[in-house]
């Protein structure tokens, strides 16, 4: 599926960041750009100039090592100004390799050691439970991340708790660190697992604008019950080079030359 | 002391509407009154520590104060890295009330013994660590948890332990307690560790040699200010413990001499539990016996301070 001209602006900003911190998890935000794309511009309700808006729609990106994408998003909608990104990973900057609460608006949540978001995301549903309130709760996690056991921990809360306010997105790009999710910790049948821990769930190809705008239009899938959407992704989507390949799954001292390349990915 | 917390939670929870209670998988019947009154407000969420704590984290970015219960090694081991990064890192006012601190599970053996929690919670940053010497002083506790900006880790013992602490002396987070006026040296103590100290200065008070108690019932922050007063004025220290050696109150009080007043430091002896696992059963008392923390060995190793100092 070619990329439109804002799915490759939103990447031109990540390979901006990438230069300036001359590292980053490249294939793990690539594979989420459209995800987040339509989260922010056809599902949450947010204000950026109001980023603590107690109605807001809460969004945790779990995978953490895929800021980038959040950060791309973020400038995009207006938190903050786009020339920021360059400062990624250096010393005093609000943007390191996972994002941090209170640090950068937007930012809803301190992730970036793996299986932490949902529940997360289970407490903020509550809360507004609890509070009456109608914001909904979006979390992003990734395949490996939910090798973690925690996460069936709090999907089996979520389920308990009936949070049709709340529902995940896995970027199912297929590829952890080591290799091949199907080789390193096998998730199938991934959708009979989410069904199973009690959630309603439809898979998407998750760079389908299209057809991502159409389900989260329908949110959420079941009045009774959490939502898992399964997002299928191309790590790397967008680089030719590094689509599908582990070693783009986080690269350091990134070359100018593999800078230049990725811009002319983006042409 | 855990009836009189937890009882403390329900009441904080009538008067506050941020207060939420979380358990694991605790005794039937736990907080009943709290679940009957404000069933929107108790959760019992079953064996699945990692994930209370994110719960609680995430009900406290949404401006609650939740109070987590359960065993006190599953409240600590189990999920370390959520209370290390949910808790700390995002400076979450979550208070983790631990059952069984220290041997309190002596009979259910070395997998139910919080030995080493002080320690593992101390080296986090924003953490604070209450541990009160008995119901009364758990109940004058309670009650200032509610403004406290910060993650609390709540150390409770067995219960039933008898009432030392006193109403005109309060409860203030991070100040310690004057129990006994020092004479020629303080057993410096936290927990139900300072009712066998007020025991050992009775009985050395008997032999002429008076000695105070200073109960640091918040082992972090320590309180740096009355350490800084009474360690020079005494010529023998004691710290006593009902945890490793390696960590907490006693290393504790050796980093801020270390940092402060280097020249006190050679006045402290440390009580506590050896390196090791727990290699008997039997009871809480027991096992205390078998580790040397008793009356008479925290006399002895005062008399053994003063007579090195």
């Amino acid at each position: 599926m070619d990329l439109d001209q804002r799915s490759k602006h939103l990447r031109r900003a990540i390979v901006e960041a990438l230069e300036g911190g001359r590292r980053g998890h490249l294939g793990s935000s690539m594979s989420m750009i459209e995800i987040l794309r339509v989260l922010y511009d056809s599902f949450l309700r947010f204000r950026p100039t109001q980023p603590d808006w107690s109605d807001r729609d809460r969004c945790i990106l779990s995978k953490g090592h895929g800021c980038l994408a959040l950060y791309a998003i973020l400038a995009d909608k207006g938190y903050f100004n786009r020339e920021e990104l360059k400062t990624f990973c250096t010393p005093t900057s609000r943007m390191g390799g996972h994002p941090e609460w209170g640090k950068l608006p937007g930012v809803e949540a301190s992730t970036g050691a793996l299986g932490h978001g949902l529940s997360i995301g289970v407490g903020m549903a509550l809360a507004a439970r609890i509070r009456r309130q109608t914001y909904r709760v979006a979390v992003v996690t990734g395949d490996g991340e939910i090798n973690e056991g925690s996460v069936w921990e709090a999907a089996m809360s979520a389920s308990k708790h009936r949070l049709s306010n709340l529902t995940v997105f896995v970027d199912y790009n297929k590829l952890q660190s080591y290799g091949p999710t199907k080789d390193v910790l096998d998730l199938e049948p991934l959708t009979d697992k989410w069904r199973s821990f009690g959630f309603a769930v439809e898979e998407v190809d998750g760079h389908d604008l299209k057809a991502l705008e159409q389900l989260v239009a329908h949110l959420p899938l079941d009045e009774q019950r959490p939502t898992a959407v399964i997002c299928h992704t191309v790590k790397g989507k967008g680089f030719p080079f590094a689509e599908g390949k582990a070693e783009w799954h986080h690269k350091s001292g990134l070359t100018s030359e593999e800078i230049r390349s990725m811009y002319e990915c983006l042409i | 002391m855990r009836k009189r917390c937890l009882d403390s939670v329900h009441e904080l929870a009538k008067a506050d509407a941020r207060v939420v209670y979380i358990g694991s998988d605790l005794g039937p019947g736990v907080l009943n009154a709290m679940k009957m009154e404000m069933p929107e407000r108790f959760f019992m969420e079953g064996v699945s520590e990692q994930h209370v704590i994110g719960m609680a984290a995430g009900l406290a970015m949404e401006g609650f104060i939740p109070y987590v219960n359960t065993i006190a090694t599953f409240i600590t081991r189990r999920c370390y890295e959520q209370v290390a990064l949910d808790l700390c890192l995002q400076d979450l006012p979550v208070r983790l009330i631990a059952n069984g601190g220290g041997a309190v599970y002596a009979p259910l053996g070395p997998t139910h013994l919080a030995v080493e929690d002080l320690a593992i919670m101390r080296a986090l940053p924003n953490m604070t660590i209450v541990a009160p010497c008995d119901a009364e002083e758990m109940r004058r506790f309670m009650a200032k948890t509610i403004d406290w900006p910060h993650p609390i880790y709540i150390r409770l013992g067995k219960g039933g332990d008898a009432v030392v602490s006193r109403d005109e002396n309060g409860f203030e987070i991070g100040e310690a307690i004057l129990l006994r006026e020092p004479g020629s040296g303080v057993f410096v103590t936290t927990g139900v560790m300072t009712q066998i100290a007020l025991q050992a200065a009775d009985k050395l008070a008997a032999e002429g040699l008076p000695c105070g108690v200073l109960h640091v019932h918040t082992v972090k922050p320590l309180d740096r200010t009355a350490l800084g007063h009474w360690l020079p004025k005494v010529a023998g220290v004691v710290t006593v413990e009902e945890h490793t050696r390696i960590g907490g109150l006693g290393s504790a009080v050796l980093e801020f001499c270390n940092d402060e007043m280097p020249e006190q430091a050679v006045k402290i002896a440390r009580i506590g539990i050896p390196d090791h696992f727990a290699d008997q059963y039997g009871s809480q008392n027991s096992l205390l016996d078998h580790w040397g923390i008793t009356v008479d060995a925290l006399r002895d190793t005062m008399c053994r301070q003063l007579r090195r100092n």
